[in-house]
This record gives structure tokens, C-alpha cells and sequence, in this order.
């Protein structure tokens, strides 16, 4: 999709933001002791306020009350939506989405807020609004929008008796994408930027570093004064204090002088399982960097590795050390 | 040259917030509170504050928690880099400036949302949350993001050399979670565990599971330091600041110090420990309690090594011979520490040491406490204080 398109699209998409649904929705039954009953049974929730009426009325809530995560149960359209759903303005939405591509749905999280507690012969009434589409977001399922409804529940007063806030993921599913990469020169513009590894920060004293890595070397800075070696580069030299340096070329020849298994959080970008050692290279210096090509339990330290400068992602090469 | 700091500076009152995952309020409003409350335990006016210390990375510049607090005039404002490091570095800015006159009365803080804001755990990355994005360049792109990570690599290495295993780490973590049953401010406040809940818990970072970990917490803690003559005449007992320390040692990185000759070891708090012995003429065996900086369970480990109470790795087996516990030669983070009261970078240790030596600890040992040692965060730029009654 282009950048035009896009914008075609998000343009249309959020006309959308600030309408109503569909008209306020009443439920088809008030609140009443058979469904509370039904719902208590299948939650396993054996709470005697919602059907003993004795001790509800000892209870602090003077009665039988009806559990409060049912709050959106009672407005809900019931068999009728298996069939052929009435085409309301989120339905709607969803069909814009779909036409350009966005045909994957995921009903990501909901936040209730709950004003009072129903009982029996109590009305619900929903009023559900589109609140808010997200920005164009790259998740693991495929790059899509956010887009989040907001439910007022009234009662038979019109009082308010509660909130809900109801985001799904319209989004392109991932194996969509992944076929028009592979299909013709033209669909690369439909290619979803795959996340990578966070970038090096490239400044004065380190760019030259990296710039080296881009070309599959292994760089190591050489102080001219006194010719000892150091990385981390840095501008001075601690022995001599020259500020003249060179670089040689890294055997990466090395062994593992510590290492870890990287488990929790994972980041976007990295490959797991994610190992991580302290490499000491032959010439002295040690460096951080990726151990690949063994697993986890077969690493120690003192192990021999041989580094090789190699592409990781897209945008990204850096040094990783195989057993030797 | 040993500094002539021992003795010139008492700390007279403490002040926390309570401690929690999502404060619900600014941080600002944690700081002011933190302020309040210490000097109010001082039995001191907001406007007798002259001067205010935090760390580099607290949120709350020294003048809106003075405006907020109603302080007066500020003769001195300074900050602590590097973290947690920064802990008790805040006490040795207020006793200099408290032992030269440059103050008379300097409030210590730090006040952070450190579970409902910026998690530390979530690692660096494009939002840096100290330092230069430069020293960040030689780990990111390894995805050596994570203060947990950093800390695995040297505990590696500390466990490969000395032999020390997960036992150990185990009863540093009972042992605090112990004594953060009995405390109701801390998170697990009636929260035993078991082995086996420590054993299967989820993997960090090799070898570290989560509760080898600290909290992460929103709350704020403060301290009031003045001259030890008008400590005499305050609400509570002064707490002397006997010796107290800052170090950063030769080839020291920001958590990453990767590249010295050995990096199973801790040579800046070696140094700390060192220094702060030399001012008081006091010793390992003149300690009575600590509150030692739990950020992760092996970095207790090596401070026990860097302040003497053991060689060099022998800290495994001074531990599994329950020493920090309550009837043991040390009993350690008495508060529950980081890893199960609280994570406010150590200034709830210092908090908690003052207490240890007040005798108001919830878990106050049995033997006098007659001098408790509180510590900063390690793998940073470091230091320690030890603290006594007055003298």
C-alpha cells in the first residue's frame, strides 16, 4: 500500500471517530434471577448475594444483587448475531477496513467501570460510541489500527451505571504480508517494516566502529603514542594520554570470559533464545556480542569461539561468535 | 589523606511514603510528602531547610520540592549521578556541606514512580534513562538492554570462580522476604515463599529468576541531615553519620564495567569501604546491622566481601550460615530490602539503617545496634555510610 493510500484510507477511517454505533440499545431482558443464575453457574461462582435472598438480605447489599462483570451481558444481541448481524456503524468500519486489506480482527482488552450494583428488574441500556483509531501500528500480528468503542450503560432513569471501553486490532495479517514480499517488485511497497535490533547511536567516537562493522570488520582502536589497544573506543589514551589513534583488524579469534542466557522481557527484534557474552579476543581487548550456533547449555566460559561480521536484519550487522 | 568527615553530620529525622505499584500521583507530590514527613519526625520547620541533595535521575528539581514543601532560602542544591549508586552519596554531599557550614540543615530525597512510570526493567533504548547513548551503543544492539542482564554477566562469572551457587542467592532472598513478612509497608507484607515458588519462578537472565530481582515501586523517601549540636536539641535520638563514602574505581563503566582485569568484583565499593573504615577507625567486626543494596541477590554477595565481613568468595557460605538472619553476626536488610519492601534506590535503606540504630526497625535485633552500615547500588560508581549513635 502507499503512502497515499494510507492516508486515503485514514482519512475515510476517522470520519468515523465521535459516531454513534447504532441507536441506544435496551436490553431484551432486565436484569432477572434466571439469567444471574445461568451465569453464576457457568463462572463457578458461588457467591450466596446472587441468589440467596435471605442472606443478601443480612448482607451489606440489603438484597439480591446481580454480579457486576455481567453489566454487558445484559445488552447483548444474543443468537441473533450468528445470522446475518444488522450492518451497524462499527460493522460498517470494519467492512472500510477490510476492503483495504485489514481483514484480521482481534479484540485486544476492555476496561469496565462499574457506577452501582444491578438487581433484579433493573434495565440496561448500552450507547456505544467510536472513540478513537489509533495511528498506523507494526504488531506481531501484522500492521494495523487500534480501534477503541466506548459504552455507556444507562438504567430504566437514564442514570449512568456503568462504562466500558472495548479495543480490537483491525490489522493485515502477517502471512498476507509475508506472500506479496515474495510476489512481485511491485508489492514491496506493501512489505511492513519488520522491527530490528535497536541501532548503535553513532557519534564521534564511536561511528568509525560501526562504519567498520557495516563493511564485515571487526575493528580494534590502537593508541599511536604507546600502541596499546582499547575498546570501548575513547578519544584519550589512559596510559599515554595520546589522542592519536589507528585501528587494526580483529583475528576474532576469542573465548567466552562470561556470558547470559537473556530470557525476560524479549524485545521486539532479537532473536530467541538470545545469548550474550563477553568475548576476550585474542589481541587483548574484550567486547560484547551475540554467541550463535550452539545452544544455551553448551555454553561456558573459557569456551573457544571465532567471530564472523554478518547481517542480522534488515538494517543491522553485528559480530556474532560461533563455537571454534 | 582520610577525610575529616566522621561525626560532623546527624541525620535527624526520616520520611517515606507509602510504598506501592501505582502511586496514582505525580512525583513531585511523592517528594513533598517524603520532605514533609521527615521533618516532621524532626521536629523541624520546612523553613529551616537550607539546603537540598537528590540523585541525578530524580525527577524533582531541588526547587519545586522546596516550593511545593515551603522551604526557605537554599544554600546548597547538588545531585548524585549513576542510579541507585547515588544513595548514600546524597549523605556525604549534606555532611560536607553540613561539616563546612555551606548548610546547616539539608534534606536528602528521592521520589520515583518506578512501577506506574518509567520501568527500569523495560530496558534502554531509543528513551535512554541515564547516561550517554554512546555507552549504550556496545550493548543495545546485543539486546543487553536490562540492568538484570548486566548484572547476570558479572554473577556468571562470580559463580564460575568461587563456586557459588543458587543456594546462596536463595537465602539472601528468604531471608529479606523473612523479615518483609512482619513489615506492613513493604509489598510482600505477609508473603512468605517457599523454595520451590524461588525455584520455578520466571527466568530473567541467566542465572537470575524474578526473585533475584527487586520490586519495582512508586514511593519516596527522605532524610534530614544537620550539625550534630542541633541534632541534641531535636524530637528524636540524632543518628550520627560516622563514615561515609563515594567511589568510582579504575576502568569503572555505568553497570558495564566489562573490561577490567577481572570483573567478578566490586573494587569502587572495596574502596567505599575502605575510606568510610578509615574515617571512624571503625572495622567489620564494630558493625552491627546493614542495610545492603539489593537490587539483585549476588550483589549482596560481593559488598558482604568489599566491607570485610568475609573474604573474598566466601560470601556464599557467610549467608547459608544464615547470618543475615535476626539472630545471625548481621542481620541485613531488616526491612525487606529492595527485593521485598520497596525500590526507591536505596534511600528507604538509609531510612531503614536509621532505624536500625533508633531500635524502631519492625525487625529490630535482639543485640544493640550500637552501628549499622547502609550501602549504594554496585555495578555503578558506588559508596556506603555507617551510621552510630551520637558520640
Amino acid at each position: 500500500m502507499t503512502a497515499d493510500e494510507n492516508r486515503d484510507l485514514e482519512a475515510e477511517v476517522r470520519a468515523y471517530v465521535g459516531r454513534e454505533v447504532s441507536a441506544p440499545k435496551r436490553g431484551k431482558d432486565d436484569v432477572n434471577l434466571a439469567m444471574i443464575r445461568h451465569w453464576t453457574e457457568v463462572t463457578g461462582d458461588e457467591n450466596p448475594v446472587y441468589h440467596d435472598p435471605e442472606f443478601a438480605a443480612k448482607s451489606s447489599k440489603g438484597g439480591i444483587i446481580a454480579p457486576p462483570t455481567m453489566l454487558q451481558i445484559w445488552s447483548m444481541e444474543g443468537y441473533s448475531m450468528c445470522q446475518e448481524p444488522e450492518l451497524d456503524v462499527q460493522r460498517e468500519l470494519h467492512k472500510v477496513f477490510d476492503a483495504h486489506g485489514y481483514v484480521g480482527v482481534l479484540g485486544t482488552n476492555t476496561v469496565t467501570e462499574f457506577y452501582r450494583d444491578l438487581r433484579p428488574g433493573d434495565q440496561v441500556t448500552a450507547h456505544t460510541v467510536i472513540d478513537n483509531i489509533s495511528e498506523r501500528k507494526t504488531t506481531g500480528r501484522g500492521v494495523g489500527y487500534f480501534i477503541e468503542t466506548v459504552t455507556k450503560f444507562t438504567d430504566q432513569s437514564g442514570a449512568d451505571i456503568g462504562r466500558q471501553v472495548f479495543r480490537v486490532l483491525k490489522f493485515k495479517p502477517n502471512a498476507e504480508t509475508a506472500e506479496a514480499k515474495t510476489s512481485t517488485a511491485g508489492a514491496a511497497a506493501e512489505k511492513p517494516a519488520l522491527p530490528t535490533r535497536i541501532q548503535a547511536p553513532r557519534g564521534h567516537d564511536n561511528a568509525w566502529w560501526w562504519e567498520a562493522i557495516d563493511q564485515g570488520k571487526l575493528m580494534i582502536q590502537r593508541c599511536k603514542g604507546c600502541g596499546s589497544l582499547r575498546h570501548p573506543p575513547r578519544p584519550m589514551c589512559g596510559k599515554c594520554n595520546s589522542t592519536a589513534w589507528d585501528a587494526i583488524e580483529s583475528s576474532l579469534d576469542g573465548e567466552v570470559y562470561s556470558f547470559t542466557e537473556l530470557h525476560y522481557p524479549k524485545f521486539p527484534g532479537y532473536p530467541y533464545p538470545l545469548l550474550c557474552a563477553v568475548v576476550q579476543l585474542r589481541e587483548g581487548t574484550r567486547l560484547i556480542a551475540n554467541l550463535a550456533g550452539c545452544a544455551p547449555e553448551q555454553v561456558f566460559i573459557g569456551m573457544k569461539v571465532k567471530g564472523k561480521v554478518e547481517r542480522v536484519d534488515d538494517k543491522t550487522m553485528l559480530p556474532n561468535f560461533y563455537p571454534a | 589523606m582520610v577525610a575529616r568527615i566522621s561525626d560532623k553530620a546527624a541525620i535527624v529525622g526520616i520520611g517515606s511514603t507509602e510504598f506501592s505499584k501505582d502511586s496514582g500521583r505525580s512525583e513531585l507530590a511523592l517528594a513533598a510528602e517524603a520532605v514533609k514527613k521527615a521533618l516532621d519526625d524532626a521536629g523541624l520547620k520546612p523553613s529551616d531547610v537550607d539546603g537540598m541533595v537528590t540523585f541525578t535521575i530524580d525527577q524533582n528539581e531541588e526547587v519545586d520540592v522546596a516550593r511545593a514543601v515551603g522551604c526557605g532560602d537554599l544554600k546548597l542544591y547538588s545531585r548524585i549521578p549513576y542510579g541507585g549508586g547515588a544513595a548514600t552519596g546524597t549523605l556525604l554531599q549534606a555532611a560536607m556541606a553540613v561539616a563546612t557550614g555551606v548548610a546547616e540543615t539539608v534534606v536528602c530525597y528521592r521520589a520515583l514512580n518506578g512501577r506506574s512510570g518509567q520501568r527500569y526493567s523495560s530496558g534502554v533504548s531509543g528513551n535512554l534513562i541515564t547516561g550517554s547513548a554512546i555507552h549504550y551503543s556496545w550493548y543495545m544492539p546485543f539486546g543487553l538492554l536490562t540492568p538484570a542482564s548486566w548484572v547476570a554477566m558479572f554473577t556468571q562469572r562470580y559463580m564460575h570462580l568461587t563456586g557459588c551457587s543458587r543456594d546462596a542467592l536463595f537465602e539472601i532472598a528468604h531471608s529479606t522476604r523473612e523479615y518483609a513478612v512482619n513489615n506492613p509497608a513493604a509489598f510482600f507484607h505477609q508473603r512468605p515463599f517457599t523454595r520451590e515458588e524461588y525455584d520455578t519462578a520466571k527466568k530473567i537472565c541467566e542465572p537470575l529468576r524474578l526473585y533475584d530481582c527487586c520490586q519495582e515501586s512508586d514511593g519516596g523517601c527522605a532524610v534530614v541531615v544537620t550539625t550534630p549540636e542541633r541534632a541534641r536539641d531535636l524530637k528524636q535520638p540524632g543518628v550520627m553519620i560516622r563514615g561515609v563514602a563515594q567511589c568510582a574505581a579504575r576502568d569503572q563503566e555505568e553497570m558495564t564495567s566489562f573490561y577490567r582485569e577481572e570483573i567478578a568484583r566490586i573494587p569502587e565499593m572495596d574502596l567505599a569501604a575502605d575510606e568510610a573504615y578509615a574515617q571512624c577507625g571503625l572495622a567489620a567486626k564494630d558493625i552491627d546491622a546493614a542495610v545492603i543494596y539489593d537490587a539483585f541477590t549476588p550483589i549482596v554477595l560481593w559488598q558482604l566481601e568489599s566491607w570485610g565481613f568475609c573474604n573474598y568468595g566466601e560470601a556464599a557460605d557467610f549467608v547459608k550460615d544464615g547470618n543475615l538472619r535476626p539472630g545471625g553476626r548481621l542481620p541485613t536488610n531488616t526491612h525487606g530490602g529492595q527485593l521485598s519492601e520497596a525500590y526507591i534506590h536505596g534511600v528507604n535503606g538509609i531510612v531503614e539503617a536509621v532505624r536500625l540504630v533508633r531500635g524502631t526497625s519492625v525487625n529490630q535485633p535482639k543485640k544493640p545496634v550500637r552501628h549499622a552500615l547502609v550501602t549504594s547500588g554496585v555495578g555503578v560508581p558506588t559508596g556506603g555510610a555507617i551510621l552510630g549513635g551520637m558520640v
